[in-house]
């Protein structure tokens, strides 16, 4: 099978959805001529034109706050939100707008549109460039929440992210826009809601999202020379979030580690910990783990910004710790 | 420049509307003070002849967004008084089947994309829902009506710049009814509210809010540029809010004084203006205007009545409508 990078993975998503259905447009900044600073969108406005590929000013929550309207008018918007740190700016149009027209309206308005933006730290860019905030909109009623994990993912995610009926906020990790994987010529979706085993195993599972994915296959590498099955689990979407799989896993396992780049504190691990903790206790022989982003403004330095970020050494050591039931409590 | 509506029947219609809306709140003040009605309302009373001399220049397909203070453009554009008062009690049989209340509700099905509780809140959907009808080239305009309290916010100025440049179907519509929630607007609004629109390049009029006639005359006139692709445009109404900023809100001397509201109520009253005048022309009696106004509130005594006796909705519509395509989010 071919293999493309994952930021051609989302313009040919994006192509072949605009191609599909002509009330799919794509706006954001500087996503027509320059196709965006990551050139994820680069030949889009060559083919569809200046009126299906929009260049706006940078009036983040201006152009969300469009998006909404026309998604409620007959339209499909899908936002390009040049970096998931921008969601701050744009929380009012997402959270109180988009996400509760449906509910609100009892049932009668709907926001069929996609923001379509990235997390990640390690690329140097500092606190306000470099968070993973996939959490505070997974939090919010209303929204789903798709995170892929390779350019395959991302393009069987987004297909289906543009199809959906709600609003759906789609995070790709920056740091894998060139990134190559397999991905089929042919048409395919991905459903929301049905993770994906990318491993199968005994001991452990190592249930990771979006770039983490990754870490917690390597992580998986590394057990395998120490004897230790891994089980690898991509949820995929966090809303809604495939719970069945990741609890028949760890009943089978008896030990679950989460990995998420997104701040530890309050966010992604706890969800799906505590949902393993209260759902599949009795299967349990050790504690769940978490590894987040730390809890710190992410910093510039090299040297500063590389430990706020889990590894495939971190996270292998402490899944073995688990497995030779050694008592821990995770840093 | 195009003419108001001038036969008979659209006289008495806009009258009937302006009556209707002034009957609407007395009932809802009505409900607030027997502590009938869950909640706050914002009451529309003494504002009717925006909405009316508006929406009356629209067809139903035309969109509007409202806001908090909504249930005059919620009348106005088409809605009945059974399934608004239902809204506001939480009925089952509500507009937005009870989960949206006095500060969501709408007639979806005539246009109306919503009440919105954040001030300007709706600014970028109006916008939205323009570039929506704008791409699937139907002709139709968007309102945007909005408080000047809501000039204030930034998404305006961010969603007036898009419009502007893309020449968007969209009228902006400030009812400056001089207060600013609980803080005269002069103390919070620098220059002039006109003048921010045509920095923009947007062409804006500052009329007499209390004249149906004048507000009529001038929204058809903008309504068929705008169709014609001339807009957007900015109107400010000048006009006053007989009530306090929330029904709640009685003792308000210390930013209101009783007699310059007294001096609106005799002087300014829309619905007394127009009625005047509808004699004076000899369109019709006195007796007929009282015939309408005892029709009209007999109307809305039984709507109440009827609304008080109906049904909630069942506790397990709770998790229903969070999502388009899932019937119960949390089964």
């Amino acid at each position: 099978m071919r293999e493309i990078t994952l930021s051609q993975a989302v313009n040919e998503a994006i192509a072949e959805e605009m191609r599909r259905d002509e009330t799919v447009f794509l706006m954001g900044e500087d996503v027509a001529e320059a196709g965006t600073p990551f050139k994820i969108t680069s030949g889009l406005v060559e083919e569809f034109g200046t009126s299906r590929v929009i260049d706006t000013p940078i009036s983040e929550p201006g152009f969300v706050g469009l998006a909404v309207g026309a998604a409620m008018t007959g339209t499909r918007p899908l936002v390009d939100l040049m970096f998931g740190d921008f969601l701050f700016l744009v929380m009012d149009q997402l959270c109180n707008q988009a996400a509760k027209t449906h509910y609100m309206s009892g049932g009668k308005l709907k926001v069929p549109m996609v923001l379509r933006t990235n997390l990640g730290a390690t690329r140097r860019s500092a606190a306000q460039h470099s968070q993973s905030l996939h959490a505070l909109v997974a939090h919010i009623p209303g929204l789903r929440v798709a995170l892929p994990s390779s350019a395959y993912e991302a393009k069987g995610l987004l297909k289906t992210a543009i199809r959906d009926d709600n609003p759906v906020v789609i995070f790709e990790d920056k740091l894998m826009y060139q990134d190559k994987a397999p991905v089929p010529e042919e048409e395919y979706l991905l459903p929301f809601g049905q993770a994906n085993i990318l491993r199968e195993g005994r001991d452990v599972t190592l249930i990771g999202t979006s770039s983490m994915v990754q870490v917690c296959l390597k992580a998986a590498g590394l057990l395998e020379a120490q004897g230790i099955s891994a089980e690898v689990i991509d949820p995929r979407t966090i809303v809604p979030l495939d719970e069945a799989t990741i609890l028949d896993s760890v009943r089978k396992t008896s030990r679950a580690v989460v990995v998420d780049e997104g701040h530890r504190s309050y966010g992604v691990t706890a969800e799906i910990a505590a949902r393993i903790s209260e759902k599949a206790f009795y299967h349990l022989d050790a504690p769940v783990l978490r590894f987040g982003a730390m809890d710190v403004p992410v910093p510039f330095s090299p040297a500063l910004e590389d430990l706020t970020v889990a590894t495939p050494d971190q996270v292998a050591e402490a899944a073995a710790r688990l497995c030779r039931g050694e008592m821990f409590h995770a840093a | 420049m195009a003419k108001a509506k001038t036969n008979t029947d659209d006289y008495l219609r806009m009258y009937r509307q302006m009556v209707r809306i002034r009957a609407f709140e007395d009932q809802a003040n009505q409900l607030y003070l027997s502590a009938k009605m869950p909640g706050l309302t914002h009451m529309y009373s003494g504002q009717e002849a925006v909405a009316v001399g508006i929406c009356e220049a629209l067809t139903p397909q035309d969109h509007i967004t409202s806001t908090h203070r909504g249930h005059g453009h919620c009348v106005a554009k088409g809605a009945e008084f059974k399934p608004m008062f239902c809204e506001l009690l939480g009925k089952a049989e509500g507009y937005c089947r009870g989960k949206g209340g006095s500060m969501h509700i709408a007639d979806q099905s005539n246009g109306n994309l919503g009440a919105n509780a954040i001030v300007g809140g709706s600014m970028g959907i109006a916008t939205g829902a323009a570039l929506s009808h704008k791409m699937l080239g139907d002709g139709q305009v968007t309102v945007c009506f909005f408080g000047d309290g809501a000039t204030a916010q930034g998404l305006w100025y961010e969603v007036m710049n898009m419009a502007a440049l893309w020449k968007l179907p969209v009228i902006y519509a400030c009812e400056n009814n001089g207060y600013s929630e609980y803080t005269r607007t002069e103390e919070i609004a620098a220059g002039s509210i006109t003048a921010r629109a045509e920095a923009f390049g947007i062409e804006s009029f500052s009329i007499d809010g209390q004249d149906v006639l004048a507000v009529n005359r001038l929204a058809q006139d903008l309504v068929a540029r705008c169709r014609k692709g001339e807009g957007p445009f900015f109107i400010e109404l000048k006009t006053y809010r007989y009530h306090g900023h929330h029904v709640g809100d009685i003792n308000r001397d210390y930013y209101r004084s009783k007699e310059e509201e007294a001096e609106w109520k005799k002087s300014r009253d829309p619905i007394t203006g127009f009625g005047t005048w509808l004699q004076s022309e000899g369109i019709v009696s006195s007796d007929d205007l009282v015939a309408i106004n005892d029709e009209v509130r007999a109307d809305a005594e039984a709507a109440v009545k009827y609304a008080l006796d109906s049904a909630y909705p069942d506790g397990s519509e709770v998790d229903m409508h969070v999502y388009s395509d899932t019937e119960h989010a949390l089964a």
